[in-house]
């Protein structure tokens, strides 16, 4: 990171870097260490002050069932989100790399719903499956299938891994298009001349040289089904029914913002930032120093 | 190769092209609809052609007594451009600082940057909830935009532009006389231009697709931005007007694909060059 040729200079530099540094120090780190020591206390008996309880608050997370389902249900949700928007979108890549009339135009077709927020994303999917005016929930049970995802927490399951997937399709794509588009053609035409048909040519050649795109992609893809997934899980169901789609977030936000039980929804920041920093770890440790370089 | 269409193509590219459409369109066609059908079931895939002025009607009014349409639409596109131009501009400063100075802790500030790539607001929601407090911006529009400009990736995306301007190039700039300052509004800046675009078009959708962050700082409903009033208006369960929420349905998504479509050159070389 260091170039020899370099302005002199002492406050120029500081008043440069004050804002980013301040914005960073009072609303990152005060509050993740406000998170750190809110997980270590408790409100007293008499709700008058805070007690230091040690682990306490984690120890009662790490034991209490909802706590654990609500973890496992998200591991469930992340993955299922990532494959399928990830398999979608490296279907359409591989078919949009080929060379077809029109292929700029279904490019921009396809990209433009990286821009839908996911919250309006789910708004869409009320009007297609909702069971009693959505389009599509009204035709099955028309049909004599039994579909209510507000009240049936597997359909409800699959409806907010559906409309998360459906928004990050277009983001995959565009990874998986450049992705494709880097790998020389000669490879590709080599492979052909000594006979490999399409599907064992994207078997062995073509997919194995994808692999830090998709490695990419699956850490992206589940940082994104963790987080940025709020919206639509919180549109779509608001965590229900009971809690049959309460993911891990969901469940920091009711019962910080909505119970106020801060200590223990401190104690469930700090194990998401815990599991943050060990994506971002591995992430470093495949990629190299790919983000940074 | 040889010149017939390749129809497996086509065909593949088509369906993915309806599964992204088919919604959109279903609901743009619903907004022109009667109310009262869509509510009792009867919603057709439909254009009714005589129905748009329903459009005229969110935007002026709001639908059930929310917020008029252009109002929220006006704060979703002051939060989006405070927060996309807010932080290219401290991202840009402090990755010139860093690249083109030296001073102590130079490197130790970098890496205070750098590790909020790890921290995203989902897990910190409740003491950044208590800082705001603090700092009396609960229910400011200040409070909905300034949060959100600190920004790990785009000062890492600067600083490697910076670092990728040639020595030569800045000597020569010191020789003519140019200070610092100088230097970045001629030279710096020109030269990322392309850079300063996608990540514009990037940090736009970002600020305009907020919901989280909306939702706990502001809950007075002048501040309601439209992807805000659209969960609002479809949580309620009696809801009868149907077509106003799928107008602004509607109107919530277009500004921002329009900016990804307009720009979309810059946009996929940022998004892939840049990462993120």
């Amino acid at each position: 990171m260091d170039r020899r040729t370099v302005f002199s200079g002492r406050l120029l530099p500081h008043l440069l870097l004050a804002p980013q540094l301040l914005l960073t120090v009072f609303f990152f780190y005060w509050p993740a260490a406000t998170a750190v020591w809110s997980s270590l206390t408790a409100e007293d008996a008499f709700g008058q002050g805070w007690i230091f309880v040690g682990l306490d608050n984690f120890q009662d997370l790490l034991t209490d069932p909802l706590y654990l389902q609500s973890a496992l249900r998200t591991v469930v949700f992340c993955v299922a989100v990532s494959v399928l928007a990830m398999a979608v979108a490296l279907l359409l890549a591989v078919f949009a790399d080929r060379v077809i009339a029109g292929r700029g135009l279904y490019r921009t077709l396809l990209i433009w719903p990286y821009a839908v927020a996911p919250a309006t994303s789910a708004a869409l999917f009320v009007f297609v499956l909702h069971p009693r005016f959505g389009l599509l929930g009204r035709w099955l049970n028309t049909h004599g299938f039994d579909w209510d995802y507000t009240l049936n927490g597997v359909q409800a399951m699959g409806v907010v891994i559906a409309a998360s997937a459906w928004k990050q399709v277009s983001y995959n794509f565009i990874f998986f298009l450049a992705g494709l588009q880097s790998i020389p053609r000669a490879v590709i035409e080599a492979a052909r001349m000594d006979g490999a048909k399409g599907w064992l040519r994207f078997r062995t050649i073509t997919f194995p040289l994808l692999t830090p795109t998709t490695v990419f992609l699956l850490v992206v893809n589940l940082v994104y089904a963790a987080f940025d997934s709020f919206g639509t899980i919180y549109a779509l169901t608001q965590g229900g029914p009971s809690k049959d789609t309460e993911t891990l977030v969901i469940k920091v936000f009711r019962d910080g913002y909505i119970n106020h039980d801060i200590g223990g929804s401190s104690a469930q920041s700090v194990l998401l930032m815990l599991a943050v920093i060990a994506v971002t770890a591995v992430q470093f440790r495949f990629m190299g120093r790919r983000t940074l370089s | 190769m040889n010149n017939r269409p390749d129809w497996l193509a086509h065909i593949i590219l088509g369906l993915g092209v309806l599964l992204f459409v088919l919604p959109v369109w279903l609901v743009f066609a619903g907004s022109t609809q009667d109310p009262d059908a869509i509510a009792r079931g009867a919603l057709s895939p439909w254009l009714d052609p005589s129905g748009f002025g329903v459009y005229a009607r969110v935007l002026s009014r709001g639908a059930l007594g929310g917020q008029p349409v252009w109002h929220m639409l006006a704060i979703s596109f002051a939060m989006a451009l405070a927060i996309a131009l807010g932080k290219i501009a401290i991202s840009v400063t402090s990755a010139y600082a860093v690249v083109f100075f030296r001073f102590p802790f130079r490197r130790a500030a970098f890496w205070l940057i750098f590790i909020t790539l790890m921290l995203p607001i989902e897990v910190r929601i409740i003491p950044t909830y208590a800082v705001m407090a603090d700092f009396g911006l609960i229910n400011s529009f200040t409070g909905l935009w300034v949060p959100l400009i600190a920004s790990a990736t785009a000062t890492l995306l600067f600083r490697q532009v910076f670092t990728a301007i040639p020595d030569a190039l800045v000597e020569a700039a010191r020789m003519d006389g140019a200070g610092p300052l100088r230097f970045l509004r001629d030279i710096a800046l020109p030269v990322s231009g392309a850079n300063i675009a996608a990540l514009f078009v990037i940090l736009f959708v970002y600020g305009w697709n907020q919901y989280l962050w909306p939702l706990l700082v502001a809950t007075d409903p002048h501040l309601d931005t439209i992807v805000i009033g659209i969960v609002k208006m479809i949580g309620v369960d009696s809801q009868t007007d149907w077509g106003a929420v799928m107008a602004t349905t509607i109107i919530a998504l277009l500004p921002p694909v329009i900016v990804v479509v307009a720009m979309q050159r810059w946009f996929v070389a940022g998004l892939t060059e840049g990462e993120k």
